[in-house]
Order: structure tokens, then C-alpha cells, then sequence
């Protein structure tokens, strides 16, 4: 029954939509300044249906109701109740219909908020946002729909992936979709700006907002999936420039990059052009981002269970896409004159966006080279950390010295003398890199380049918060947090990695082994039942050779029965200086353990800067809504 | 729209991109090292399993005209279901000796096994750590390799040995 | 004349010695640099696999006898093909993978430059 009434309901908000865009063009040829009063009911019947579908889906997981394929395939009785639900995202279907749910809301949402904003801007808008709607419930309906039921029905579920049932994994999606679905109503708010002529300063105000949040979603999203790599994957990393990954950070990029520009065109009425192809260009990332993770294109350790028809699917709905968006684009594009000076805050928020564009594509081409060869050629190569490692890292260190000047910068033009304040800066980032490298350890030129780089980045931020304190204004706040952040951001996992220590050996019950600065002792085995999944628990006793400090950590092997899975359980100890890390694998047909242990510096303040990052964003939305 | 380079540039790579793209959906994801074939295998030393003063090395098989070095252990499950293939291989054809590397196995538990399903290889060696599996590319086991009088590899069969695969080793031996 | 001051401090500073002292082994980066053939997307030093076992064996023993790093890689490619290195190899069907990025990174540097030209132009007209 479950089965019928979510499929209905998904017919149903296919039919309003239908209306929703039928009603929209009548409307946009009508005399009134206002939207018709039918409009907004359609849409708020529309998000009101589409949320109950959602609903219907969780409470088929929560009921373990094994009539729906979905809720079979995924879930389990014996599941805790938080990840029974969870585990609603978690799958390929779930996940599309949260997908249709942000589209939907967003829609409704940008509908009401705008109410100042130009009507035929709002109607082409709501038109293009529900076309979008269309191919998403199309492809729900045709290739993945969640509510598909079973006879007979099974008693038992199949079970999630236990390495999923994991907090942080259970509310990545929804907040990464936040931003890579978000991003879908600026995408046509652009078109529908290119159509209405509804451009400049009153367009940047209308998407702002909407931008800001995608971004902070965006943000949060990728820091959590990456806390949820390092505590459940057992490798003691949290970035792998794996397809997954990076499918995520393009349009991170691409709306840094906006959410710069649009500064530009608010304050200076210029760069529309640039602000509407990046519009268009974060969602068109986002869905082939999507194709490339869920059509089994790519190879990768996070990827959902492939399915080449999805990946048909997700190819024509891209293509139209990016096609309309370019025709319509170069239809409407009109040439504009810029004026701006070298040494303005124009200038420096371009080459923000410079080198925004120049990561995207350097990841883009990373994914795609590999693909691109194969096809071509039918040569498999991999391209994996050190490519985007070695291309990446050099030009952060410019990157942090423009993002620290930049903002001090006086629009339009500005003054030589700001050159003096920041060469003497620079020569106390030196001093203080000087510092860490001959009392704490050598390391390259490239990395002395980076330290140097980023504590300049963080000492101009200081002074900026000294000066907000002095002038008591706020309006800079979220601004300097957001910068500081990620200068603490890149200096942190500069020292993380150069200083960290990873041992990797094999070890017997009862065997010690000792290297430089460590002495492990794997003192025993014991074995512990617990509800879903039986655990080999080792106990180690560390002991650090330097200050004979000593520890006990305990990794696991866990032993699940549904699905059949082996998982490694990192002992992990988070201390405000570093993390003590510890895995524990069998070696087949041998007494002994593969032990990996390491001792990773700063790890908790990683991600503090990173979720500061994050807070900046956030700052600036309850700021600003403080003024308006 | 007027109708410019840049712009027949700009649709030209994306057509090219979402074709690539569509090609892409249609090749195999899995990959494999058939893209080895060609080339030459490099010296190796193998010790016999029940003998250590006994081995042989690449310069051995130049004397055959074909080898079939199969990687197989007693605790391998599908080893026991290609095993009839080998036995067919070494009875009803002089043109091949075949080679088996016991890998990653006890002695006693690998002679054992030879007893119960009999016995294909024309020498048997051993592989206690693995490491002489890398000198031949192969990643896992079963793995079988056909090599010329050249010590080129005319053939890799990944896993078990089946009926077709058994059919293409015939024909390549013409 | 502080930028001259600058500039000469990053010259002496390039002068100071190379090597890092970081207690990471040259091994744990090639086991880094590696692909588990059998895995989904991991690699050998992240890898609990068996053959990921094999293969640092056969690390460790080329290490031992004082293969350099490329020498190792080189060695795996032959036997398992490219797709073994996370690193791509800079041969010519991988030209175009490496120049791409700092082409367009020098294209974006030229559009910026150019903007302020024809803004400079435009002020004096």
C-alpha cells in the first residue's frame, strides 16, 4: 500500500508541476506587476506533497516495510532507529527523491522571498526550476523509483553497509545536497535573468543569499564527509582525490567563485556576464558530477552500486541542459566594457576567481583524463594524489598572499602605501617560519613557501580583528573568520603532514615492537558480542619514548552478519596537540596482524579551521539579516 | 546569435566531451592486465617444493615451446574447479609443459592436494611470500600465463581456468 | 625596495638544504603512490588486501638493494601496466594532462591583464 501511495503522490507533484509551469507562461504575458495568486498555491501544494513523499519513504524504513524493494535492499530490523531512517539518503533512489525534495523547496522558497524582484524574472524562474523538476521526477518515475514493491514480501531486509552506519555519514548528504541541489535555483534564476532581462545590481541581490547558503552547505557537507573518511575508513586520511571527493569540490570552486564575483556586480553594476556563466556553470558541475559518480564511469571506493541505464539517463538530462543553457546564453549575450584598475579590489577579486577556475579545471581534467584516454585510446592510467597534489599546492601560496591583500585594497583605486604595511608582514611570516624550521624540524623549500604564506595570511587577519575591535564594526567579521580559517586551515595540514609519524608492521599476540619513538605492546585479543556484528578488539599499550608517557588503545575487527561485511575500526586519541591512531588488520592464514600507527599532529585543529570556514559563511547570513 | 569561432570551438569540445562520455558509459570499468600480452617475462629463479637445491629458471623454459605457468594454492577454491583443465593440458599435448607456483601455502598442504586431484605440472615450485607472483604480473590467484619459446606472453587468464579459455590456449598452440 | 627586500630573503632561504627531515619514509610514499589491483580504490599502504601485502615485500626488497624510487615504478608498470601509479607518467599521451592546468592558468592571467588594458584604454579615450 505504501508502494501505491508513494507512487501517486510522485504522479501527483509530476501533474502540479506540469501545471506550476503552464500557469507560469500564461502569467508572464499578463499586464499585473503581481504573480497570480494561483501560482503560489500550486507551488505550496506542490512542496507540501513532495515533503509527504519523503515522509512516506522514512516511515516505510522505520516500519521496516519490505513491501518497497528500496526498503528491502537497504535496511534491516535489527538497525538502530537513527540509521533505519538515515538510511532513507543513503541509497541511490532515496537520495534522488531528496534531491527533488531541495529542488522543490528551493523553488517555493525563492518564490516568496523574492517578492520584490521583477514578475517575469520570478515566473521565467519558477519555469525553468520546475522544467529541471520535471527530468528529476521523470528519472525517479522511469529508472529509480524508490517506492517499486516486491511479492511476496520478505521478511527480512538485506541490510545497509555497516561502514554507513555512521553519525557524521547519516547527515553528510542532506548538507551536501544543500549546496550541490541549492545551487540548482541560481542556476535558473541566471537563465531566467538572461531571458527577462532582469540583470546588474537587482539580480546580484536576488541571488545572494541563495548563493551564500549553497556555499555554506557545500562546505559543511564536504568537511563532514571527510571527518567521516577519517574516522570510519581506517587509513588516518581525510582527503584521497577520489572521484567522489572531488565530484563534491568542483562546484565548491565554482561558487567561491561566484559568491566573490557577486560582490563585484552588486557594488560596481559589472562583470554580469562572468556572474551568469558561473550560475549556470556550478549546477551544470553538480550533475555531472553526479553522472560521473553514479553511472559506474569511474572507479572509486565511495561509489554507489552502478547502473549504466542511470548513467543514459543522467547524460541526456546533462546535455539538454548544458545546450539550452549555452544557446540561450549566446542568444542573449551582450558585450560589456570594463573598467577596471590594476591595484583595485576589482582586479584582486578576479584573480580570486582566476585561481578558483584554475583548481576546478586542474580536478576536472584529473577526473577526466583517465576516462578521455580510455575511450580513445584503450590505455587504463590512474590519476590519483600526487597529480592534483603537486599541480594544487604551489599555487595556494600565491593564492593566500592575494586573499590577505585583496580585501584591504579600496575599490576602484588604491593607495601605494598599503605595499609598505604588507612587506613588512611578509618579513615577520618569515621570521616566524624561521622559527618552526630550525627548532622543529627541516623540511623543503616548497613547504617553507607555504608556511610563510599562510602565517602571512593569518597575521593580516589579526589585525583586521584588532581593528574591528577598535572601529566596532562588524560588517569585516565573517570576512576575516572565513580568511584566518583557511590560512589555519592550509598551515595546520602543512605541519600535519610534515610532521606526523606512520609506522607499518606486522605483529603476533604478545609481540613488541619498537621504533623511534614509540614502543607498542600488543598485549591481547578478546572477543566481544555485540547486537549486529561480532568484534576481534586488540589491546595495545603505546608507549612514547620521549617523555615515557603511556597509553592504551584499542582497535576492532568487526565481523558483520548482514550484509556479510568486514570492517576496521581505527582506535583513535584525540589530544589538543595531535591524534594517536592505531588500525588493526588479520593477515590471512598467518597468526599475524598488520598493525598501522600513527601519530598525526594538530588533526582536532584541522577541522576546527575548516568548520570555521564554514562559520564565516554562516556569520554573514545572520548578519546580514540582523540589517535588513 | 551571431555565429563566431569561439563559439563553434565552445559546442565543438562539449559535443566531443558528452560523446566521450557516453563512450565511456559502454567499456569495461574492470581492470586487468591483459594489456601485458606482448610483452616479455623477466628472469626468475623457482626452487621445487619438495627439493631446494632443485629450481629452475627462464632459460629452462626456452627449451619449450610453449609454458603454462599456473599460480595455484591448496586453500583456493576455484584452483580445484580449473583443475581438470591442467590435467588435460599435460596428457594429451607434448607441445606444452606447464609449471605450477604453489603461492602463499604450506608444503605439506599443497602436496596434499596435488595427491587428491592429481598431478599436472611438469615442476612444481614455490611461491612462500608472494613475491614471485609480481616478477609475472599476477594479482591474484587463480592466474594462468602462456609463454612462447621467447618468453613472450602470448596469453593471461585471469581466475579460474574455464572450457573456452581451455579451447583458446588449443588454438594459440597451432 | 621592500619587495627587493623580499625577493632576496626567498633567494637565501632557497639556499638553505633541501631535504626534509620528517619522519615519513621514503617507502610509506611509494606504498602511498601505488593502486591495490584488487581493491576498490585504495592503495597499497592503505590496502589490507593480500596482494597489497606482496607487493610492499617486493618494495622493501628493491629498496633494499638501492632501486631508486622511479626504478621501483618502472619495474610495476612493466609487470601490471600504468594503471598501477597514482603518479601519471610524463610520457606524451600524458602531455596534454600535465600542460592543460598551467595553460589555462596562463590564459586566466592574460584575460586579467588584458581587462586592465582595455580598461586603461577606454580611460584615455
Amino acid at each position: 500500500m505504501l508502494s501505491n501511495i508513494g507512487t501517486s503522490l510522485v504522479v501527483l507533484v509530476l501533474i502540479l508541476s506540469f501545471l506550476i509551469i503552464y500557469t507560469a507562461t500564461l502569467d508572464l504575458n499578463t499586464t499585473s506587476q503581481l504573480v497570480k495568486k494561483s501560482i503560489y498555491k500550486l507551488s505550496l501544494f506542490q512542496t507540501t506533497f513532495t515533503i509527504l513523499i519523503f515522509l512516506s519513504l522514512i516511515i516505510g524504513f522505520i516500519n521496516s516495510d519490505f513491501s518497497l524493494i528500496n526498503v528491502y535492499e537497504n535496511s534491516h530490523t535489527t538497525k538502530p532507529f537513527f540509521y533505519k531512517v538515515a538510511g532513507t539518503w543513503g541509497n541511490h533512489e532515496g537520495s534522488l527523491l531528496l534531491w527533488i525534495n531541495i529542488l522543490v523547496i528551493f523553488s517555493y522558497l525563492f518564490l516568496l522571498f523574492n517578492s520584490t524582484h521583477d514578475k517575469k524574472y520570478r515566473l521565467y524562474t519558477l519555469i525553468v526550476q520546475n522544467i529541471l523538476i520535471l527530468g528529476f521526477l521523470f528519472f525517479l518515475l522511469l529508472n529509480s523509483n524508490p517506492f517499486n514493491s516486491i511479492y511476496p514480501i520478505p521478511i527480512e531486509g538485506l541490510g545497509l553497509n555497516p561502514i554507513l552506519q555512521d553519525p557524521a555519514l547519516a547527515i553528510h548528504p542532506p548538507l551536501l545536497y544543500v549546496g550541490f541541489v541549492g545551487c540548482s535555483i541560481y542556476f535558473s534564476a541566471a537563465i531566467s535573468s538572461l531571458l527577462s532581462g532582469y540583470g546588474g545590481k537587482l539580480f546580484a541581490r536576488s541571488i545572494k543569499t541563495w548563493v551564500k547558503v549553497s556555499w555554506c552547505f557545500q562546505t559543511l557537507g564536504i568537511i563532514v564527509g571527510s571527518v567521516w573518511a577519517y574516522y570510519e575508513l581506517g587509513w588516518g586520511g581525510f582527503w584521497f582525490w577520489d572521484p567522489v571527493e572531488n565530484a563534491s569540490l568542483l562546484p565548491w570552486f565554482a561558487i567561491t567563485a561566484l559568491m566573490h564575483s557577486l560582490i563585484v556586480l552588486e557594488k560596481r553594476n559589472t562583470l554580469y556576464s562572468w556572474v551568469i556563466i558561473l550560475c549556470l556553470t556550478t549546477f551544470i558541475l553538480s550533475v555531472t558530477g553526479t553522472f560521473l559518480v553514479r553511472s559506474g564511469i569511474l572507479n572509486s571506493v565511495h561509489t554507489f552500486a552502478s547502473d549504466p541505464s542511470r548513467g543514459i539517463y543522467i547524460l541526456s538530462f546533462l546535455s539538454l541542459m548544458i545546450f539550452s543553457a549555452l544557446i540561450i546564453f549566446f542568444i542573449k549575450y551582450k558585450k560589456e566594457t570594463y573598467n577596471f584598475n590594476l591595484k583595485s579590489r576589482e582586479i584582486f577579486i578576479l584573480a580570486n576567481n582566476w585561481f578558483m577556475v584554475f583548481f576546478l579545471v586542474t580536478v576536472l581534467i584529473g577526473m577526466l583524463y583517465p576516462i578521455f584516454l580510455d575511450v580513445l585510446t584503450n590505455v587504463k592510467i590512474s590519476v590519483g594524489p600526487p597529480f592534483f597534489n603537486i599541480i594544487i599546492i604551489p599555487l595556494v601560496v600565491p593564492f593566500m598572499f592575494l586573499m590577505a591583500i585583496g580585501p584591504k585594497i579600496g575599490w576602484i583605486k588604491s593607495q601605494n602605501k598599503i605595499f609598505y604595511k604588507v612587506s613588512f608582514l611578509i618579513l615577520i611570516a618569515i621570521l616566524i617560519n624561521l622559527f618552526i624550521f630550525y627548532f622543529f624540524g627541516k623540511y623543503s623549500f616548497l613547504t617553507n613557501l607555504i608556511f610563510i604564506a599562510a602565517i602571512f595570511l593569518i597575521l593580516h587577519s589579526f589585525l583586521d580583528i584588532k581593528k574591528i575591535i577598535t572601529n566596532k564594526n562588524k560588517i569585516e567579521l565573517p570576512r576575516i573568520i572565513s580568511h584566518l580559517s583557511f590560512g589555519l586551515l592550509v598551515l595546520f595540514i602543512g605541519i600535519n603532514h610534515q610532521f606526523s609519524i606512520e609506522e607499518d608492521f606486522n605483529l603476533k599476540v604478545g609481540e613488541i615492537k619498537k621504533t623511534n619513538n614509540y614502543e607498542i605492546n600488543f598485549e591481547n585479543i578478546k572477543i566481544k558480542e555485540s547486537k549486529n556484528y561480532k568484534a576481534v578488539i586488540g589491546n595495545f599499550k603505546l608507549t612514547n619514548l620521549k617523555n615515557n608517557l603511556v597509553q592504551y588503545l584499542e582497535p576492532e575487527i568487526r565481523i558483520y552478519a548482514n550484509p556479510e561485511t568486514l570492517t576496521y575500526e581505527a582506535a583513535i586519541k584525540t589530544k589538543i596537540s595531535s591524534d594517536l591512531y592505531l588500525t588493526m588488520s588479520n593477515v590471512s592464514r598467518s597468526d599475524y596482524y598488520n598493525i598501522k600507527f600513527q601519530n598525526k599532529p594538530f588533526m582536532i585543529w584541522i577541522w576546527i579551521s575548516a568548520l570555521m570556514i564554514a562559520l564565516g559563511g554562516f556569520m554573514q547570513l545572520i548578519l546580514k539579516k540582523n540589517e535588513d | 546569435m551571431k555565429i563566431s569561432i569561439l563559439k563553434i570551438i565552445i559546442f565543438s569540445l562539449i559535443i566531443f566531451a558528452l560523446f566521450v562520455f557516453w563512450r565511456g558509459l559502454k567499456i569495461n570499468n574492470n581492470y586487468d592486465t591483459k594489456s601485458l600480452i606482448g610483452s616479455k617475462i623477466s628472469n626468475f629463479r623457482l626452487i621445487e617444493i619438495n627439493n631446494i637445491d632443485q629450481y629452475i629458471s627462464e632459460q629452462d623454459l626456452k627449451k619449450n615451446k610453449y609454458t603454462l605457468i599456473n599460480f595455484f594454492a591448496s586453500w583456493c577454491a576455484p584452483c580445484r574447479a580449473e583443475h581438470k583443465y591442467l590435467l588435460n593440458l599435460s596428457n594429451e599435448n607434448k607441445k606444452i609443459k606447464i609449471i605450477g607456483i604453489n603461492f602463499k601455502d604450506k608444503k605439506v598442504n599443497a602436496i596434499n592436494f596435488l595427491k587428491d586431484l592429481g598431478n599436472p605440472y611438469d615442476f612444481v615450485g614455490r611461491d612462500a611470500d608472494g613475491k614471485i607472483s609480481v616478477l609475472f604480473g599476477a594479482y591474484g590467484i587463480p592466474e594462468s600465463i602462456l609463454v612462447n619459446n621467447q618468453l613472450t606472453i602470448i596469453k593471461k587468464i585471469i581466475g579460474p581456468i574455464d572450457q573456452t579459455q581451455y579451447n583458446e590456449v588449443l588454438k594459440l598452440m597451432q | 625596495m621592500k619587495l627587493k627586500i623580499f625577493f632576496s630573503i626567498i633567494f637565501f632561504l632557497s639556499l638553505t638544504p633541501l631535504h626534509s627531515n620528517n619522519n615519513k619514509t621514503e617507502l610509506l610514499e611509494i606504498y602511498k603512490n601505488l593502486r591495490c589491483l584488487v581493491c576498490q580504490g585504495q592503495s597499497i599502504a592503505d590496502s589490507n588486501s593480500d596482494f597489497a601485502a606482496t607487493v610492499k615485500l617486493v618494495v622493501q626488497d628493491q629498496i633494499n638493494t638501492g632501486k631508486t624510487k622511479d626504478e621501483i615504478y618502472s619495474f610495476l608498470i612493466s609487470k601490471y601496466g600504468e594503471w598501477i601509479v597514482y603518479q601519471p607518467t610524463f610520457s606524451k599521451s600524458n602531455l596534454l594532462l600535465w600542460i592543460l592546468p598551467y595553460f589555462i592558468f596562463i590564459a586566466g592571467g592574460l584575460i586579467i591583464l588584458m581587462i586592465t588594458r582595455k580598461s586603461k584604454n577606454n580611460k584615455t579615450n
